[in-house]
């Protein structure tokens, strides 16, 4: 992302869109794939719960419902605050992107709830291959947010320092992207494990 | 676009660090972001891999000679030929594909440079650093032993309780973020930053195969990427993937790996075909012959590599309607492939034929790749595949697809493109030496193991008894390879020599092959700043059409020379991105991670901190040196490399000159 620097508006490119914000799609349908296996990894194994705790047994759906409501609501004021400066509102553009981190932690913050009490209630890292598939699946997706968060911090950063101006926004779409995208991911791993019916044991 | 520089001019408090200048010795390779120099460091990384490769093959081939073996023993049998595979696959085929692609994609699509060129530094270093880390397992004494495809659970920590699967988890893995940084860079590069008229299927076939390469590697590195973070924690933290008491699917690795590894396949030789298809066609005095359907060809054994790897795991037991459709859809796949092999012979037929040395090579592909995609086509027969797996029949079909049609591809393009990079020709009595050699060394080593695979002698065994009728064929196998390696060693003697000799001679001079595409419009060798002036692109082979038009008659004639369409790499106003020390710096942060996870946390710490430094430095530098030197002594030190294509004026006179052909 350090090329962001570069602006190029993608005049004259051969797809229209700045070489910047290509490598980021281009780098999202890698990630595709990633989560991709993943998702199939835990589907194969779902239903594998040896002997520890079964998801259809310990799987909190109302709480998670609400944590993937938080994330959601975090693609609003992502695009809030992507509006704000192409208007070139900096003070908007930052409670927006605050407000995305914001709601982003407290999705990571449910999420390690989720974990803790998952494991009090006896489904380890290493109980079962459903439970390594889940932690592992769900851990994965955690990370990506976090890492989205740590660039939205620099963001506003580079904000309180004067670089983040009505330019240079193509920088915020280019992070929104990524943030939209797990938040998209997150629709599919919440149907995946949640909504859809699981095992019980 | 000079505003860049005003933007960036409040970031220069923080990039404190001092940016590199020197644009001489080893301080210029290692911190040069220029796609020639990056190309030219891949390949030379990657022939020293080749030879390190090519040295486990020949004790290999040592061990087996002879009934019984006694040169490595079973235990590094096993880790030797795991590292073979390992190092030809991953720091040696793909590197070399690397090189090409990162020197000539650029100039074959008219570019400055990459789209990112800080981030194409990173690739190579971070190749470096996970090659590098691999092959330090050898050094401490623990090299991965559990074949290139690592089934689990046999890689699991029950059956493979040393380090070695880690460093090859963790190796794969760094290697991994460098295939797929310079795939985003690269695709990129060929959708973006194209010269003016040069629409999709105006492009070389070489840069089309490259770019469904590129997709290929994007959309399976992070499947191998999955597969190899379950195998590292399962080995690790305990986790269950690979662990059929706790009720794991014991297929689930074979699965991941080879929906990463079938298209790998054809990652691996896709290059290769875009080389020949640059080289028959110049060698031929001919136009390729059905230019779309070889892109087309191209872009769907892209499409349907996606679509056969169970065929690698018939006798696994997945059912017989897996087998079933596993075994039509790789049927299907050799018919794109069929219509390359028609499409060059086709290009060839009728054309005067010049056989100098790359197109020796180039004719070694069409017919080596041949003989290997036919006995690929017997793998797709199941029945004839459960007599055929794990036997040497299946070494023998991997090497004819891979040696014969990868390697010797890219000793094609080493031929012809050598000009373009050092300024000489290599030579071609030399060169017919390699050339003849490594072929009759090639069929020689592997053509044998056919048969020996079909007697039934199984692959990975590190010895067999005397009795069985595998003798003399092995014998047979053994000198073969030491033939090869001489064929290597004439392809060194005759780098060392040509550059030697060429002190004394004259330039090659701009055309040397009366050559076709985009890139040789530049001087040879190229000069730092790839083009003069931008070029307007109006044909497929650009280049050869303002060479020749017709005359009156309809017949081809000459219209221009050489030097006459060549620029002649005197700009002095082009905008050169400038030096970074970041890019190497993270790479090198990589390898302590890795051991760090393997032996003591501690050693994570100096791998965090020079990763840290070097993403905060990089962060804060601004693509350019305001301030810095001028790069080289007629250029300019610059602007964002990104704006060629948007910024430049468009080179009107250039398109004016062109003879309409």
């Amino acid at each position: 992302m350090a090329d962001t620097a570069a602006v190029s508006h993608g005049h004259g490119t051969g797809t229209g869109l700045s070489n910047n914000k290509l490598l980021m799609w281009v780098f999202l349908g890698s990630e595709c794939l990633l989560f991709g296996g993943l998702i199939s990894t835990y589907l194969i194994y779902r239903s594998r719960f040896g002997d520890g705790p079964a998801p259809g047994d310990i799987f909190d759906i109302p709480f998670t419902s609400v944590s993937s409501f938080v994330l959601l609501m975090s693609s609003l004021t992502m695009v809030l605050a992507l509006a704000a400066l192409q208007r070139g509102d900096i003070r908007n553009n930052r409670v927006w992107l605050l407000a995305t981190a914001l709601l982003g932690s407290l999705f990571i913050g449910g999420q390690v709830y989720e974990f803790t009490t998952f494991v009090r209630e006896g489904l380890g890292y290493t109980t079962s291959p459903f439970s390594s598939a889940f932690f592992t699946l769900t851990g994965f997706h955690g990370v990506h947010v976090s890492l989205g968060i740590i660039m939205l911090m620099s963001l506003l950063i580079s904000s309180f320092r004067g670089t983040l101006t009505k330019e240079r926004s193509e920088t915020v779409e280019i992070i929104g992207l990524y943030w939209h995208f797990v938040d998209v991911v997150w629709i599919f791993i919440f149907t995946v494990i949640y909504l859809v019916p699981s095992p019980t044991s | 676009m000079t505003y860049t520089m005003e933007l960036e001019a409040p970031a220069r408090p923080l990039g404190a660090y001092t940016r590199p200048k020197a644009n001489t010795g080893w301080r210029d390779w290692v911190t040069t972001i220029d796609h020639k120099k990056i190309g030219i460091l891949y390949g030379a990384a990657a022939m020293v891999f080749f030879v390190i490769g090519g040295i486990e093959a020949l004790l290999i081939r040592l061990q087996l000679a002879t009934p019984d073996g006694t040169v490595l023993g079973a235990d590094t049998y096993n880790r030797v030929f795991t590292m073979h595979g390992v190092t030809m696959v991953f720091m040696v085929i793909m590197p070399l594909a690397a090189a090409f692609a990162n020197y000539l994609l650029p100039l074959q699509v008219g570019a400055r440079d990459v789209a990112f060129p800080r981030l194409n530094a990173l690739s190579f270093w971070i190749f470096l650093a996970g090659a590098v880390f691999l092959n330090m397992s050898w050094l401490l004494g623990d090299s991965p032993d559990g074949g290139w495809f690592a089934y689990a659970p046999n890689t699991g920590v029950v059956f493979s309780p040393g380090k070695g699967m880690d460093f090859y988890a963790i190796g794969l893995q760094i290697m991994g973020i460098a295939s797929l940084v310079s795939a985003m860079n690269l695709i990129v590069t060929v959708l973006n930053m194209r010269a003016p008229g040069m629409t999709l299927f105006k492009m070389p076939v070489f840069t089309w195969m490259i770019l469904v390469v590129q997709f290929l590697l994007l959309f399976a590195v992070p499947v191998i990427t999955v597969a190899l973070f379950l195998l590292l924690f399962d080995r690790n933290f305990g986790s269950n993937f690979f662990n059929p008491e706790m009720g794991a699917d014991p297929l689930l690795w074979q699965h991941l790996f080879w929906i990463f590894g079938h298209p790998e396949v054809y990652i691996l030789i896709l290059p290769s075909f875009g080389i020949i298809s640059e080289v028959i066609p110049t060698f031929s005095r001919k136009p390729i012959f059905g230019y779309p359907f070889m892109v087309f060809s191209g872009i769907a054994i892209g499409f349907m590599g996606w679509g056969v790897w169970a065929h690698h795991m018939f006798v696994s037991g997945i059912g017989p309607i897996s087998v079933a459709a596993f075994s039509v859809s790789t049927m299907f796949i050799a018919v794109p492939t069929g219509v390359k092999i028609l499409n060059w012979l086709a290009t060839m037929w009728g054309g005067r034929i010049l056989f100098n040395t790359p197109m020796l090579f180039a004719s070694g592909v069409v017919s080596m790749f041949t003989i290997g995609g036919l006995s690929g086509v017997t793998h797709s027969l199941a029945p004839a595949d459960t007599q055929q797996t794990d036997t040497y029949y299946i070494v023998a079909h991997f090497h004819y697809v891979i040696f014969g049609g990868a390697l010797l591809g890219i000793f094609a393009g080493f031929y012809f493109w050598w000009p373009k990079v050092f300024g000489h020709l290599l030579s071609d009595k030399l060169g017919k030496w390699n050339f003849w050699l490594m072929i009759v060394g090639f069929n020689m080593t592997f053509g044998p193991m056919h048969i020996l695979g079909l007697q039934g002698m199984s692959r990975r065994i590190d010895s067999y008894s005397p009795g069985f009728g595998f003798e003399f064929w092995n014998m047979f196998a053994t000198i073969g390879a030491f033939i090869i390696a001489l064929g290597v060693l004439a392809f060194i003697v005759n780098v060392v020599m040509s550059a030697r000799r060429a002190r004394h001679e004259p330039p090659v001079g701009p055309d040397p092959w009366d050559a076709r595409s985009l890139e040789w419009f530049t001087p040879n060798p190229t000069p730092v700043h790839n083009f003069d002036d931008e070029i307007q692109v109006e044909a497929l082979d650009e280049f050869w059409h303002r060479k020749y038009g017709e005359d009156e008659n309809g017949q081809v004639v000459r219209v221009a020379s050489a030097e006459e369409v060549c620029q002649d790499g005197s700009a002095t106003d082009t905008h050169l991105p400038s030096p970074s020390y970041w890019p190497v710096v993270l790479a090198a942060g990589l390898p302590f991670v890795g051991l760090g996870l393997l032996y003591t946390l501690w050693l994570c710490v100096p791998g965090a901190v020079l990763i840290l430094m070097a993403i905060y430095g990089w962060s804060f530098e601004p693509v350019d040196d305001p301030d810095g030197p001028h790069g080289h002594h007629n250029d300019h030190d610059g602007d964002e490399p990104v704006d060629d294509g948007s910024g430049a004026t468009p080179a009107e006179e250039t398109a004016e000159e062109a003879p309409v052909g």
